[in-house]
Parts: structure tokens; sequence; C-alpha cells
């Protein structure tokens, strides 16, 4: 039973940190928090759905077109809301609900096209067996989950970390003042890395979608708020502290419906969440993490 | 030689506060050429406005002999002309290595970037020490240091150098100072901006005094030294 909730946890926990990801990355780099990430989650689940019920695509195909399609949001929002914003020095609480502005019209949208039900993915989309092991059984989707998680971290990871783009992003997630003085396109950058992030966001929405077999218009709403709450924990704008606050919750909420009953999800996870930050108010990796001119 | 870069009517705003009103100056190819002032008076804008990090309400700006007035800031540094800003724009949370290859971000002639990066250590031999630390971790002088060699890694044609002597010790100005002279003795082209009058005007071959945004006298370095209203105003005589 108790390896039976550890399976749960790591995948729903893999999905959290997926969707945190790009929520940390538009704001290490942008220095946005970007509330329109739930909107573009909820993107990404739509256009799965619709691959997979209109064009019959295979569920990979889907995933595909979600990572596009929701990236293509990502480029549109920094082109249209967040990029004349920064031409135009607003302080920093204007993108923030400028933001707020994108994500109620992506959501009003969704309504309008499919309307407020809940959509359901048509069986058999996903392979529906599991594995079963020593009384433990493992979905499809969860090995989907974990192993997409996986692969998109510790490509991120190494990227940062080893390619020349990914340190100048860093440079510029320090100072795109100092970056820019490098010879650093830092526009370029903010792009691709909007880009780059609501696609992992659409993706996210794609999974949590097969996940929890529901599609619906308002359905980044709580995940924005776990979200926020993840990047919290782990540390604003860092992209192990996304992996691990992720888990966290997804650990914290499995285990408190198992042992506690499923009213208390919210209330354990978040309160827990309460309690590590008294003791670490920066968060597990954060450090003093000022933005410099 | 001719003027490397021609700056004239640069005029730059802030709201209501007119920064820079309207200068004009050159630099000549091989030469260092300096901009002094005091507080105040326009300097960092003035830099910064090359660079195209603010935004020139007029004037124009040409580097050899194409008009750069209106490109974005990468663009103008691959074109050659780098900056080390105030205050060193150091990038912290990168190590002194990473620092100085994102110098060359770039450019793509691996083999001369490893020759450059050599020749950086030898002007710095300090920063080969710490390679591999964090630049947060540099003392103010070896972060001058590495910003400079930081810039020089982009092997450019003209360096702007904001300051560089700001809040360093009286050993490290000198040091700073020497290899700002040899830099220039391997032909690189130089603006250097600073407060600290005496010593830029000595290395310098023309010099221009900015107050309250305008340029109020220029000359050689020598001529300006020896100027009855610098002895007054900077030097304190
Ligand atoms: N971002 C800004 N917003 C508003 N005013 C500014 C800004 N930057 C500079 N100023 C103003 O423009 C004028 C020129 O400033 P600048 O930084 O160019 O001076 P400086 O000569 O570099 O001085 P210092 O020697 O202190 O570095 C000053 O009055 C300053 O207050
Ligand atoms: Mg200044």
């Amino acid at each position: 039973m108790f390896a039976q909730q550890l399976i749960n946890a790591l995948s729903l926990g893999s999905v959290y940190a997926l969707f945190a990801l790009g929520f940390t990355l538009i704001f290490g780099v942008l220095g946005v928090i970007n509330l329109a990430h739930g909107a573009v989650f909820m993107v990404g689940a739509y256009a799965a759905l619709q691959a997979v019920v209109l064009a019959e695509l295979p569920i990979w195909a889907a995933l595909v077109i979600a990572f596009i399609i929701s990236g293509l949001v990502g480029l549109a929002i920094d082109i249209l809301v967040l990029s004349p914003l920064r031409k135009r020095d607003a302080p920093h609480l204007i993108p923030m609900i400028a933001t707020i502005g994108v994500a109620i019209m992506l959501n009003s949208a969704a309504q309008g096209l499919f309307g407020a039900d809940t959509l359901r993915f048509p069986p058999g989309v996903v392979p529906d067996g599991s594995i079963e092991a020593g009384g433990l059984h493992i979905t499809a989707v969860e090995i989907g989950i974990i192993a997409l998680t996986i692969v998109i971290m510790v490509v991120l990871l190494l990227g940062l970390r080893r390619t020349s783009i990914g340190k100048a992003l860093r440079a510029v997630a320090e100072s795109p003042r100092a970056a820019a003085l490098l010879g650093i396109d830092v526009e370029g950058l903010f792009r691709k890395t909007s880009f780059v992030a609501a696609a992992l966001g659409g993706v996210a929405g794609v999974l949590i979608s097969l996940y929890a077999n529901a599609v619906y218009p308002l359905m980044g709403q709580p995940m924005l708020h776990k979200g926020i709450a993840v990047i919290i924990l782990g540390g604003m704008g860092d992209i192990r502290g996304a992996l691990i606050g992720g888990l966290f919750l997804g650990f914290a909420e499995v285990f408190a419906v198992a042992y506690i009953g499923s009213t208390m999800r919210d209330a354990v996870a978040f309160g827990l969440l309460f309690l590590i930050l008294l003791v670490r108010p920066t968060g597990l990796f954060g450090k003093a993490n000022e933005r410099k001119a | 030689m001719g003027a490397l870069l021609e700056v004239s009517g640069l005029k730059v705003n802030f709201g209501h506060v007119e920064a820079v009103k309207g200068i004009d100056f050159s630099l000549t190819e091989g030469q260092i050429t300096t901009l002094v002032g005091a507080n105040g008076a326009g300097k960092s804008t003035t830099l910064l406005a090359l660079s195209g990090l603010v935004r020139k309400a007029a004037g124009q700006v040409v580097f050899g002999g194409q008009n750069i007035t209106r490109l974005p800031s990468h663009r103008i540094v691959h074109l050659g002309l780098s900056q080390v800003a105030e205050g060193r724009a150091m990038l912290t949370k990168l190590t002194v290595r990473e620092n100085l290859e994102l110098g060359a971000y770039h450019r793509r002639d691996t083999d001369a970037i490893t020759s450059d990066f050599d020749h950086v250590l030898e002007l710095f031999p300090r920063l080969r020490e710490r390679l591999d630390g964090y630049a947060g971790n540099l003392s103010g002088g070896e972060q001058q240091m590495l910003a400079i060699g930081r810039a020089v890694m982009a092997r450019p044609r003209i360096l702007l150098l904001d300051e560089p002597s700001m809040g360093l010790a009286p050993l490290i100005v000198q040091e700073i100072f020497r290899i700002i002279k040899m830099l220039n003795d391997e032909g690189l082209t130089i603006f250097l901006v600073e407060q600290n009058v005496r010593q830029a005007l000595k290395i310098a071959h023309q010099a221009y005094v900015i107050e309250t945004g305008e340029i109020v006298l220029q000359g050689t370095g020598e001529e300006l030294l020896d100027h009855p209203r610098v002895l007054e105003a900077y030097l304190g005589i």
C-alpha cells in the first residue's frame, strides 16, 4: 500500500514539477510572475484533445501539437503584452496584472469555443493496461508522466549548465543589462524562454488531463495556485527547486489523502508548505535572489 | 588615423531631466579618449546611449562609417563596441571562467577565442587561480579585472570603460590604469570615463570635460591637465 502511494505521489508530483518548471523559468529569466501560465496549461490540454478527437492523431503527436500551440501562445503573450510593457519600463507588478487579463481572455475563449463542460479523452487514447508487480500497479500514463518529466528536467539542467545558450540565459536571469552589454540578444532569449516555458506548461496540461481524464476551461486555476506554492517552496526561479517543490507537493497531497482523508488534501499540503517557509523563508534552493539592474 | 566613432548632437532625457544636452565628440582610432566630470554630469548616460541601453532623444552615432544610432545593444557589441559598465555588471552566480566565455558569446572563431582567453589571463594573472570560483566571491579589484577581461574577450574595436577605478585601493587603481595603457598599446581604441581626473588625463590622448550634460572643455590630455578651469574644479589646486 505504501509503495503504491509512492508511485501515485511520484506521478502527481512530476506533473506539478513540469507545470512549475515553465512558471519558474519565466520568473527567473523575465522576472515576471506569469499568472497566465495556468491558462496556457489549459490551452495545451484542449489542443491535445482536439488533435485526438478531430484529427484522430495518436497521443504522442497530440503532445507535440500541444507543445507547439501552447508555446506559440506563450510567444504571443510575450510579443503582445510583456514586451511592450518592458519597453516602457513598467514597474514589476504591472506585467503580473496584465497576465491576469490574458488568463481571463484565454479562459473565456476556451469556454466560448468548447463550452464550460468537462470533456474527456476517448477511451484507448493511451494504452490502458498497467504493469502489475508485487501487488503494485502503474499505468502507462503514470510511466509516461514520470519518464517525460525526468527527461525534460535532465535536458534543461544540463542545457543550462553546459551550453552556451544556457550560460547566456543564466546571465540574463541575473542581469539583463549586463547580458546585453556582452552582446547577448536579451529580447530574443525572452522570446525563446516564453515559448519553451509555455510549451512545457501545455505538456503538463495534457499529462494532467490524461491522469485525471478531465479537460475544462478553468482547469488551470487550481494548478496555478499549486504552481505558485511550488516555486515559492523551491526558491523562485530555481529549476531544481521546481522539481523538488513539485514532488514535495505531490507527496504531501497523496499521503494526506491516504492517511488523513481526501477533504484534507489541500489543507495538509499547504499547511506543510507554510511550515517549511517559516523555517526557510527563501525556499529550499533560494538564496537572496535579488535582481540587479 | 581618422575618427573611429563620431557622435553628434547626442541628447538623452529621463522624463523632464535633460541628462545629456546635445553633445558632440569623436574617438580617434588607436587613442585613449577620456570623458571626465563630476557626479551626475551625464558620463554614464552618454556611455549607455552609445551602447544602445538608454533611448537617445536626438543625435547620431557613427561607428567605422556605419550609423549605429538605432541598433539594439547586442548588435552594437557584435560590431565591436564593448562596454565595461559602472559597477562592473558582474554576473555573480556564474564562475569567472563562464563570465570570460560569455564575453566571447557571439564569436565563432574558436582558436582566436582560446588565444584571447590566455591573453586575458596573462594580463590578469590573479584571475587564473579563481577561474572556477563564482565571480561574486572576487574582491572589488578582481571583479574590475574580470569585467575588463570579459570585455576584451569580445575582441572589440573600441572599449568603453565607466569609472574603472571606482572604489578601489590606490595600488589596484595603478594596476588598472597600467592595463588600460597596455591594451591601448596593443592597438585598442579606448573611451575612458573617470572621476579620477588626474590619472585619466595623464594617460589620455584626447579629453573632454562634461558638466551637467554639456561638454565644456576639450583638448589633449596634457592641455587639460594645465587648464586653469580643470585645475580649479577637478584637481583642487
Ligand atoms: N535611469 C535614470 N532615471 C532618471 N534619471 C537618471 C537616470 N540615470 C541617470 N539619471 C540622471 O541623469 C543625470 C546624469 O547621470 P549619470 O549617471 O549619467 O551621471 P554620471 O556622470 O555618470 O555620474 P557619476 O559620476 O555619479 O557616475 C543625473 O542627474 C542623474 O540623476
Ligand atoms: Mg556614472
